[in-house]
């Protein structure tokens, strides 16, 4: 089962490394991992998504609590989020398929950040699993590099 | 605007800011990134440094100071190797809930993570063996960093705490000696509110036919003994504690049914199988003690902790309450029915008559059993008694009762060898009138033996007693029970003469091995209030029973009368 855990910290150094030793203590993957300051500057919001099962997933958080730097922990069901993970992709293009590849990303309102002979570099924006779709449909055309965020997530305020 | 105080320099502000605290003994070991510190400290009226000669040393004896009368214990380090040298030490610290404030010197800010000498990333070292820490940048955080350690340290479950001490800060200027505001939550330091649902609790305890308590070491951080005994008292409920929690309720208590877990008393094992109810007053189902899924697997299990994070994470319970165990017991036990349980109580009595400690005592060799046995009845209630790891230890949680809480000092979670000398010594810095005995064996003595020196220079009359079966004993029980008798790198026939080791420091010493001897080796070694060891020659094949073998559960718990029948003995 994955978890989306949003955990809102001081933000000072060091403190990621306290959190993401919970996990590793654990022996746990985390799928990923995206940190970025919130509106106060002294706090961070860490959005950590991991694999695992509900009751292992109920101790890191508790366990979480307890360090001095966490100030909140949520585990936010998919249901109820807006989750967003950024991607820069790089394809290889031809004279033969530019067009086709343009029209995806039109489709999935993707943008074209960058464009040479041979190659696009897309970037793209969604929930996870339009992101994985999204590079699903880019596989196609060969791959060459890929950027991700890691996701972030906040709650839906709408009922 | 605030009135601009004269500025210090951040060393003399640590040692203010100790001195305020109310520390007035602190155990370590100097060197170049901490002198300034040092310096400072040679200054101070108010607070004795104690030298050692191992930094672990120093921790240990933080430890036995601080879980023996209760306090903040506080061990000071230089970086590197210094520092790294306390790292077991924190780690004990932190699997047995004890308030430790380490303060470790560092390489200069602008040195840091360049490989400088005697650099140790400490900091990162420890994240996950403290319960907090901190690098600080500047000698104006001091203050602040200083009062969320001790905070931090005792509040709430109690743990180590460490603070990394550059060097250029502990000699910057600072003006900053009080704190407007601490950046860690509330919730890391005070009282947390009762959180469960107290009727329910209390009605399901009320309902059980067969209840019984689990008493952990967190009953003594919690300081809950007479709250204990009060709930035990009213309803009549049998008590075992864990290996950590011995001390919290009387060991000569009637519903005392001693320690329960791997080596704990057959009548506690059997207790936890027939009970219909258990309740964990700050235990946390350790590994030694609960197989998840078979541990009381026919009761209704309930627990009390202080820490969420002990909830349902290895054994499942079926009731729950959070907050401070002596506020909480407080609370319930007004809910609680005053019961008599005059067939469940008679049971566990047979049972204590049927299945009591048992061991051989039929040859002329001394066996550590009937000697501890001797030894307890000789210094009875009076003393405080560390042990190392091994048999010895296992033999002293049971022949050792302690109608208080503090007076046992063993490593628990950690199972540290090296623990009992220093823990012995600092336990006695903290109660200069009460007898300590250190029971050790001749293979753990040797991991901190080097702190004999800190007894000799201090003339603290720590008490040393040897068990020598020329064997790490309980790796050979192991081997024995559990390998076929290989005896793999566990059989050593080189030990110093102890009893001349200990004169080398000073120290009266004697060596026994006959029976006959024990009760003149006995008021040799408590005479008076000097330093002593006594060296017990035991024979090697002597085992810790009953056993429950790793890994399986009170069912499959083997007798010393097991071992008997099966011609094994
Ligand atoms: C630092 C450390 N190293 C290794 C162990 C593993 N260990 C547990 S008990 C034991 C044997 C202890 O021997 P001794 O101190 O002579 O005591 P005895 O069991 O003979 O009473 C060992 C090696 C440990 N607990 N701690």
């Amino acid at each position: 089962m994955k978890h989306i855990l949003k955990i809102l910290v001081n933000n000072h150094p060091g403190v990621m490394s306290h959190v993401s030793g919970l996990f590793t203590r654990r022996s746990y993957n985390i799928d990923s991992i995206a940190v970025g300051v919130t509106q106060d500057p002294e706090i961070s919001n860490m959005v950590i998504v991991v694999k695992g099962d509900d009751s292992v997933v109920e101790q890191v958080k508790r366990q979480l609590l307890k360090l001095p730097d966490v100030i909140e922990v949520e585990d936010l069901a998919y249901h109820d989020c807006i989750s967003r993970e950024l991607v820069l992709v790089v394809v290889k293009v031809e004279d033969s398929n530019r067009t086709e590849i343009i029209s995806i990303c039109e489709v999935f309102q993707a943008k074209i950040a960058d464009l040479t002979k041979t190659t696009m570099t897309v970037e793209f924006s969604g929930n996870t699993r339009q992101v994985e779709h999204f590079l699903e449909m880019m596989q196609k055309y060969g791959i060459q590099e890929i950027a991700r965020t890691g996701q972030i997530a906040l709650k839906y305020r709408s009922t | 605007m605030p009135k601009t105080e004269a500025k210090i320099s951040g060393a003399r502000l640590m040692v203010e800011l100790l001195e305020e605290y109310g520390v007035d003994i602190v155990f370590g070991y100097p060197g170049g990134a901490i002198l300034p510190f040092y310096d400072e400290l040679y200054k101070s009226t108010k607070i004795k440094h104690i030298l050692v000669r191992h930094e672990q040393g120093a921790i240990h004896m933080a430890e036995g100071y601080a879980r023996s009368t209760g306090k903040l214990g506080v061990c000071i380090a230089t970086s590197g190797p210094g520092a790294t040298n306390l790292v077991t030490g924190l780690t004990d610290a932190k699997l047995d809930s004890v308030p430790i404030l380490a303060i470790t010197g560092q390489v200069a800010t602008n040195a840091i993570g360049t490989d400088a000498f005697q650099e140790a990333d400490i900091y990162g070292i420890t994240i996950p063996i403290t319960k907090y820490n901190a690098l600080i940048k500047s000698a104006d955080d001091i203050a602040r960093h200083f009062q969320e350690a001790t905070l931090v340290a005792l509040g709430g479950r109690p743990g180590p705490v460490l603070l990394d001490f550059p060097k250029d800060v502990q000699t910057e200027l600072t003006s900053v000696r009080k704190v407007d505001k601490l950046k860690i939550d509330s919730r890391h330091y005070q009282k947390p509110p009762i959180g469960g649902d107290l009727d329910s609790f209390a009605a399901a305890l009320n309902k059980a036919k067969r209840p019984l308590l689990y008493v952990g070491g967190g009953a003594i951080n919690a300081n809950a003994s007479k709250e204990i005994k009060e709930l035990a008292e009213k309803g009549n409920i049998p008590v075992t504690t864990t290996l950590m929690g011995i001390g919290a309720f009387p060991g000569t208590h009637q519903l005392s049914v001693g320690m329960l877990g791997m080596h704990g008393t057959a009548y506690a094992n059997k207790a936890v199988l027939e009970c219909d109810y258990i309740l964990n007053l700050g235990a946390r189902f350790d590994d030694r003690v609960a197989k998840p899924g078979e541990f009381a697997e026919n009761a209704i299990r309930a627990h009390i902790d202080i820490d969420t994070a002990e909830f349902n994470k290895r054994v499942s319970v079926d009731y729950l309450l959070h907050g401070d165990l002596k506020e909480v017991l407080k609370a319930l036990i007004p809910k609680v029915n005053k019961v008599d349980r005059p067939e469940w109580v008679g049971f566990l009595d047979t049972l204590k008559k049927n299945h009591p400690l048992e061991f051989d005592d039929s040859t002329d060799t001394i066996k550590p059993q009937g000697f501890l046995q001797k030894l307890y009845e000789k210094s009875k209630g009076k003393a405080i008694v560390s042990t190392d790891v091994g048999q010895h230890q296992m033999w002293a949680a049971q022949y050792f009762l302690f109608e208080e809480a503090n007076r046992w000092l063993t490593s628990g979670g950690l199972g540290t060898m090296g623990y009992g000398l220093p823990a012995a010594i600092g336990a006695k810095f903290g109660n200069p009138n009460k007898t300590v005995i250190c029971v050790s064996g001749d293979g753990s003595i040797q991991m901190n033996i080097q702190e004999l020196a800190t007894i000799a220079m201090y003339k603290k009359g720590v008490k040393i007693l040897i068990f020598n079966n020329n064997f790490l004993g309980m790796v050979r029980q192991w081997q024995e029970l559990f390998y076929e008798e290989r005896f793999s790198e566990s059989e050593w026939n080189y030990n110093p003469d102890f009893v001349k080791l200990g004169e080398a420091y000073s120290i009266k010493g004697l060596r026994i091995s006959n029976k006959s001897e024990i009760d003149k080796a006995l008021e040799f070694f408590l005479e008076d209030d000097d330093a002593r060891i006594l060296e017990v020659m035991i024979p090697a094949e002597e085992k810790v029973f009953p056993m429950i073998p790793a890994g399986k559960s009170q069912k499959d718990m083997i007798e010393f009368s097991d071992t008997v029948r099966a011609g094994k003995k």
